[in-house]
């Protein structure tokens, strides 16, 4: 494996406080666009946003941008199976 | 279960080395060898339940109307003999015995991964297992909702559903843990030159399975919780009254139950995929294939589970969605049936027990997969769902297919891990009653299916009478065999004539150390320089 | 057991993320739940989305994502040999998902006070949909919060474990696996938090 002891990769303080100052930001951020988006376009909205939030934490706090490519094709796989379970079930869903 | 013979077995084997004695060298032992024969054991006894319910449910339909148990009764048995069996046998059987057992020496490992998380995983899987026995004399008794605990039925019958429910929750973590531990092992801990085109192909096929186990047993997890949220909390979430819907429970089931038909026989294909180059004499074909075949079938397993509710109300769409996809999962298992047979061909094969069970699995591998197909066609499925026939189809892909797998598996191995072997005659003959026994009992019921006979009912009409009864004798001939399986497996193992390192002239690393292996399998970490099947390369003749 | 492999650092850490794969996936069942019936009933959720306490939910928010900078700063002060600093951190940490379940508890109090739980007699009255979108908050979120409290007695062990050294700056598997079961919980509850309190 290529991640030998290349995960002893250390993120400074500076950076981690940088990215939970973005976190709060995208929290306003998501409430405000829940107050004023009418319609529908804000459920897309928040949840493009909670994937930004989600992505800032996997990728820092969780070290997956200094991770081997095996961690992020295996978290890929992860993610694409539980949106395959979804997108599969709506086809009964929207069309019954 | 230590050989009670008058010589012990060499020093240094992984029967004596240890630090404690008596059964807490077992219970507690870390050692995979020693898991793995703990998992044996435990899954083998639970088949053995699972054998005497399916016995129970044979007789009782022998006749029509009441044979011996009144309807309740066979509602509860039905039920468990399918938690059992699937649950407490197939599901952990293939991963938890022969995978523990091998798997590690086969990639040139000492051990798992995570040994302790292993011995924890064997542990749930008992603490799930008393819960689940204990759902059966408590409360309301035994579960009468089938194994599938469909919504709304399972929300409102009085019996033990919570208990069973929350048992199956335990063994499904167990199942999780193990995958979790088995990707791990296969990640990180091969030896030098053991390359993933070198890995055998019983380790690629556990590969795939703890793919399946990781990414779908938390979807069974989250369906267990929402019926026990359901029975006590009262979320009305799958109730029409309070706008839940009970489509959605059998998605969220299925989501989980349909890949796990391939934590089921997706190992039994690699068990089978090992045993048939060493008793052919011939490096396995495909290599590649059956590889990309078994990762194939897992992700294409992955996206069929619609095909189990074509007549539920599911929408138009999603029907022909589904059944599309159903019939790509065809194309993966074909291709490993083409690669065994052509690996057969022009082989110089020996027909010893472990190769006849191998060479059953296909056939009867194969009628299970094309019945298959015709309850994966929404036209006819309509015209078989919940009929005999399923329950035909079923058996044949899991007890044809991994069952027969596991038998082969265990003459094949066993001997490996006692040092002794069992006769081969006495195992030519149980492998001849179960054969012509499994036959008899399930392709009756695939008879009785087409002619409209439903699954799970108690009683049936005069018309369903003597292929019932055929398929019950047919029950007894294969009981027969298994006994006789098991008495010269467990006598052989005991007293049988002792075995060298490699009885087989196999390959793959376990036969390369002593037998039985010692507690560390390897002397000093191997360097791989052949295939697993490359026998030359072996220098075995 | 005569000798130990070394320690695998790079496998310990795969196999906390294979075992996050589950986590994700289980919470992935309720979700897939939720756009299932909030694909049928979109007006009752709103409905009932605006009946949350947009309060809690926010606050809660900022407490997970201030608890999550802190676990993963103790894992940086791990590696600088920062002991000291890594237990305060971690300490920090379990106190925030202390508060956040004490919040949780006035919030859920606050409900239930006004009829709102599974099977009240309230939510047999109120439109199908809405009963749907409660039941279902309450399974996640009551889920979640068990996450919150077996991701606290974790830390808590690893800090106490920190604090004696048997974790340190050359093996720090325990507390970079706790960590990111930690931030595992924070990852959902990003997911929970529009979807549950911001459907308005």
């Amino acid at each position: 494996m290529s991640s030998e002891r290349a995960d002893n990769h250390i993120i400074g303080y500076g950076t981690l406080t940088a990215v939970w100052v973005a976190l709060l930001v995208l929290t306003a951020l998501t409430v405000w666009v829940s107050r004023h988006t009418p319609g529908i376009g804000h459920v897309w909205g928040s949840l493009a946003i909670a994937a930004a939030k989600g992505g800032l934490v996997i990728a820092f706090f969780m070290h997956m941008r200094y991770e081997g490519r095996l961690l992020r094709w295996l978290l890929f796989l992860a993610l694409v199976t539980l949106v395959i379970f979804i997108g599969l079930t709506f086809f009964d869903v929207l069309y019954r | 279960m230590e050989p009670t013979d008058l010589t012990p077995p060499p020093a240094g084997s992984f029967w004596n080395d240890t630090g404690r004695s008596g059964i807490t060298s077992w219970i507690f032992s870390t050692d995979h060898k020693r898991i793995g024969l703990l998992y044996f054991y435990s899954v083998f006894g639970f088949f053995l339940v699972g054998v005497l319910l399916g016995l129970l449910i044979r007789i009782e339909l022998m006749a029509p109307g009441r044979t011996i148990m009144g309807p309740q009764a066979y509602n509860a048995l039905f039920t468990v003999h399918g938690v059992v069996m699937v649950f407490l046998f197939i599901i952990p059987g293939f991963q938890g015995s022969f995978g523990n057992l091998v798997m590690p020496i086969q990639i040139g490992a000492r051990d798992v991964a995570f040994p302790r998380l292993n011995l924890f995983s064997w542990w749930l899987y008992m603490a799930g297992a008393v819960i689940i026995l204990t759902s059966l004399f408590t409360g309301g008794g035994p579960p009468d909702t089938g194994w599938t605990f469909y919504v709304p039925f399972s929300e409102r019958t009085g019996t033990n559903v919570s208990l069973a429910v929350f048992g199956v929750f335990i063994v499904g973590f167990s199942s999780i843990i193990t995958g979790v531990n088995f990707v791990t092992t296969i990640h990180r801990l091969r030896a030098e030159g053991m390359t993933w085109g070198r890995l055998p192909l019983f380790v690629w096929s556990l590969y795939a399975t703890a793919w399946v186990q990781i990414l779908a047993t938390p979807i069974l997890g989250i369906t267990l919780v929402l019926i026990m949220a359901e029975r006590i909390l009262g979320t009305g979430l799958f109730d029409p009254s309070r706008g839940g819907d009970p489509l959605m429970y059998q998605h969220l089931f299925w989501i989980y139950s349909h890949p796990a038909v391939y934590i089921m026989i997706l190992p039994a294909m690699g068990v089978i995929s090992d045993i048939i180059p060493v008793f052919a004499r011939k490096p396995i074909f495909g290599y590649r294939m059956i590889v990309f075949s078994s990762l194939a079938i897992a992700a294409a397993g992955s996206l069929v589970w619609g095909h189990h509710m074509f007549t539920s109300g599911m929408s138009d769409i999603a029907i022909l969605v589904f059944s599309f996809l159903t019939f790509i999962v065809a194309i993966p298992s074909a291709i490993k049936v083409f690669n065994w047979v052509s690996t057969l061909y022009r082989g110089s094969i020996s027909l010893e027990a472990p190769m006849l069970f191998a060479l059953s699995f296909i056939l009867l591998f194969s009628i299970g997969g094309l019945t298959g197909l015709i309850l994966g066609a929404a036209a006819t499925d309509i015209h078989v769902h919940d009929t005999h026939f399923v329950v035909g189809h079923f058996h044949y892909v899991i007890f044809g297919g991994s069952g027969f797998a596991f038998f082969g598996a265990m003459h094949y191995w066993l001997p490996k891990f006692y040092g002794r072997r069992y006769a081969e005659k006495p195992a030519v003959i149980a492998w001849a009653l179960m054969f012509v026994g499994f036959n008899i009992l399930y392709f009756s019921m695939m008879v009785l299916g087409l002619k409209g006979m439903p699954r799970r009912y108690y009683d049936y009409l005069p018309e369903f009478a003597p292929l019932n009864l055929t398929s019950t004798i047919g029950s007894w001939i294969l009981a027969a065999g298994l006994v006789l399986l098991l008495v010269n497996l467990f006598r052989g193992l005991r007293h049988g004539e002792r075995v060298g390192s490699n009885p087989w002239g196999g390959a793959t690393l376990e036969w390369s150390i002593p037998t039985p292996p010692p507690t560390e399998n390897f002397a000093e970490e191997p360097v791989v320089t052949h295939g697993p099947y490359d026998f030359r390369g072996a220098g075995i003749p | 057991m005569s000798h130990t492999p070394p320690k695998d650092h790079a496998g310990a850490k795969l196999g906390m993320w294979l075992f996050l794969f589950t986590e994700l996936l289980l919470f992935g069942g309720l979700f897939l739940l939720y756009g299932a019936y909030f694909a049928r009933y979109p007006r009752e959720f709103a409905a009932a989305g605006r009946e949350m306490h947009l309060g809690f939910g926010t606050v809660n928010t900022i407490i997970l994502i201030t608890s999550s900078l802190m676990a993963a700063m103790a894992v940086t002060a791990i590696q600088r040999s920062g002991r000291r600093l890594a237990v305060y951190l971690l300490g920090g940490t379990v106190l925030c998902g202390a508060i956040f379940l004490f919040n949780k508890y006035l919030e859920w109090s606050a409900e239930f006070s006004r009829g709102i739980y599974p099977g009240s007699p309230l939510l047999a009255t109120v439109p199908p949909g809405e009963s749907v979108f409660y039941s279902l908050y309450y399974v996640t979120v009551g889920l979640h919060g068990l996450h919150v409290l077996i991701g606290g007695a974790l830390l808590t062990v690893v800090a106490v474990r920190v604090g004696r050294g048997t974790i340190h700056v050359g093996d720090f598997a325990w507390l970079e696996n706790g960590a990111l079961y930690w931030h595992l919980v924070d990852l959902v509850w990003i997911f929970i938090f529009p979807l549950y309190y911001l459907v308005l």
